[in-house]
């Protein structure tokens, strides 16, 4: 058996913020109608968690599900795992119209923990960051510079990140330049 | 810069989180059209100097097209709406009227 890693290993950067990349994360990519009873009770019994609405995130630690789409939601459990999960998933939504694809090895995962953890996200993406218009409970999708991305807050001084594998070094480089000690800019302070 | 309200998501974004896909409400000319037909679908587009409909897709959010009206030379965006329409809606035409008085733009006005 191969040795499943993340993308950078675990690896850490200490700014005005920390820079975590983080380890391995079960993620399905699922696409259906997010409406339907036998969808909600699927995604329930396999995420632990109710439907989020219209840019919700309901997490708990490793498990959760983020809203993406109107179509579209990513759903997080123990990378382990996975494949369960899945059929899990395939056997509750039989006959119907449905994609759900393990897609926890194209993605990579970054965790910033800090005061200044707005102000890092602020700096890379056209989002306005002040904590009356984003926080805990929602996802945005958009870019971090010139990568697709979308985070959320799992409390009100970190950010979770993620985008895909194969930009995960650039992703990394770009949290750390904006997180170096002495750039802070105290928007948000 | 351009702000856009992504009707599918419901995020007001700036323009580099959108793409632009050029005209909306285009009638798709093929197989079994004549020639004319098929050289102005595919050469003979609106460019106007005012009020504009065009497609745009939520590229780096939730993905999805959806169509826009918006002045090319005020910037000022009217309105986002459905990708599955074949008209601007009511109150997005509204808008336009209101700031554009007896404007056009190919059989809407
Ligand atoms: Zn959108």
């Amino acid at each position: 058996m191969s040795d499943a890693v993340s993308p950078l290993n675990g690896a850490k950067y200490e700014g005005f913020v920390t820079v975590k990349a983080m380890g391995l994360q079960g993620m399905i990519t699922f696409r259906g109608d997010l409406s339907a009873a036998k969808v909600k009770k699927a995604v329930k019994t396999v995420a632990g968690t109710d439907m989020p609405g219209q840019r919700e995130c309901h997490m708990s630690g490793d498990t959760g599900v983020a809203w993406m789409s109107p179509d579209e939601l990513l759903i997080f459990v123990p990378y382990a795992d996975v494949d369960a999960k899945l059929d899990e998933l395939h056997k509750a939504l039989e006959g119907q119209h449905f994609l759900a694809v393990n897609v926890s090895d194209a993605r990579a995962m970054f965790h910033l923990e800090g005061n200044g953890a707005r102000e890092v996200i602020a700096k890379l993406s056209p989002v306005d960051m002040s904590p009356n218009a984003f926080g805990p409970g929602e996802i945005r999708r958009t870019r971090l510079a010139q990568i697709p991305a979308a985070f959320w807050m799992p409390d009100t001084t970190s950010v979770q990140i993620v985008c895909f594998r194969s930009v995960a070094e650039y992703g990394f480089n770009l949290l750390k330049t904006a997180a170096e000690p002495g750039s802070e800019v105290g928007m948000f302070a | 810069m351009l702000i856009l309200t992504c009707p599918c998501c419901g995020v007001a974004g700036e323009e580099t989180e959108f793409a632009a896909g050029g005209e909306a409400h285009l009638k798709r000319f093929g197989p079994g059209s004549d020639d004319d037909q098929f050289h102005d679908y595919l050469f003979m587009k609106e460019n106007p100097k005012g009020v504009h409909l065009e497609r745009w897709r939520h590229a780096n959010g939730c993905g999805k097209w959806f169509l826009a009206a918006r002045n090319t030379v005020t910037m000022e965006v009217y309105g986002t709406y459905a990708a599955q329409t074949y008209e601007p809606p009511k109150e997005i035409k509204d808008k336009i009227s209101a700031k554009v008085p007896g404007w056009s733009w190919r059989e809407f006005s």
